[in-house]
């Protein structure tokens, strides 16, 4: 449950830069290679906001997905797991998109 | 009501903060600060993660005691709770500090700068830190470390590195250790390489046993590479 700890540092960072306003929205970009579970974060963040600035927030998740770039044939293809191969053969690809964790934005006031 | 939030406040009373922010930013600035403080020393942080009962400590009980000879080694030693395998290390004559995370599955660079602090180790040590026996919630987490250290086992399945990607992916260097036992497991060496490399393809994989000794030396020799 490592998605305890990660949400700990969303809902601290979001407090510290909201001060004394009340936080009505948080918006997050979550890539699909960061073995981060957007259920599991949204069940740790109402638990971790009790009793802050931040409790009752609506939590956005935004899902990125995975793409990457082959070296050998060039071509951008979507990767449906972490598994780093291109129809080609070639294992040689470099990831594009997917490993983002961001807090994106909140809504204050 | 505001359409965001649902709150019964106008929606215009709500103000718009754009953050774009890592959230490991946090953790990731102290990673940086022990690396930093690492290098004052002369030293490095080896991250050594794996299953539990993989054989890590026994592993780090015999480097230690090699490693004794030609340069000083210390060791920041996680666990759930417990400081057992602190006391066993210590016995090599190698400093060990015990962290319990409690209900914490995981290190991070909050928790081995704390420790670093108690360990003080000496210039030019290798500091190895043992994770939480754990394939999947460490692989998130910069400590500090130079290198990440992944150790599975053959008594565990072939497939791992498929199973566990992310941790792979992470990872530097593979140690498959208790190579004594391959005669009777069922466990395919280069089918597990090659697993490993599709999830990682830049990573170096070595084969011992901490057990008989079989392949310390290279597992030595990439410690000095670093």
């Amino acid at each position: 449950m490592h998605e305890l700890s990660i949400t700990q540092s969303v809902v601290d960072e979001v407090r510290s830069r909201a001060g004394s306003r009340r936080v009505h929205a948080v918006r997050l970009e979550i890539g699909a290679l960061t073995a981060v579970v957007p259920s599991a974060m949204e069940f740790c963040f109402e638990l971790v906001a009790a009793g802050t600035v931040v409790e009752g927030a609506k939590l956005e998740i935004d899902l990125t997905p995975a793409r990457a770039a082959c070296r050998a044939c060039g071509v951008s293809f979507d990767l449906p797991d972490p598994v780093l191969l291109c129809a080609c053969g070639s294992a040689d690809v470099s990831v594009l998109t997917g490993r983002e964790l961001k807090i994106v934005s909140m809504e204050v006031g | 009501m505001c359409g965001t939030c649902g709150c019964g406040a106008d929606e215009h009373a709500h103000e718009h903060v754009s953050l774009e922010q890592n959230v490991l930013a946090k953790n990731d600035a102290i990673a940086r600060d022990n690396r930093a403080w690492l290098r004052k020393r002369d030293a490095i942080a080896l991250n050594l993660m794996s299953s539990p009962g993989s054989g890590k400590t026994t592993l780090l009980e015999r480097t230690l005691v090699a490693l004794a000879r030609t340069r000083p080694a210390a060791v920041i030693e996680g666990d759930q709770a417990t400081s057992l395998d602190a006391e066993r290390l210590r016995r090599t004559g190698a400093p060990a500090v015990q962290v319990n995370t409690g209900a914490g599955c995981h290190l991070d660079a909050a928790l081995v700068r704390s420790a670093l602090s108690r360990l003080d180790p000496p210039p030019g040590a290798v500091v190895f830190v043992e994770n939480v026996g754990n394939l999947v919630c460490p692989a998130m987490f910069d400590l500090g470390e130079q290198r990440k250290v992944v150790v599975i086992s053959v008594t565990e399945g072939t497939d791992k590195p498929l199973k566990y990607p992310y941790m792979f992916a992470a990872a530097d260097l593979v140690l498959v250790n208790k190579i004594d036992l391959l005669p009777y497991v069922d466990f395919d060496l280069d089918l597990c390489a090659k697993h490993a490399r599709a999830v990682n393809p830049d990573l170096t994989m070595l084969t011992l046993s901490a057990t008989t000794g079989e392949g310390l030396p290279a597992w030595y020799d990439w410690i000095a590479s670093v």
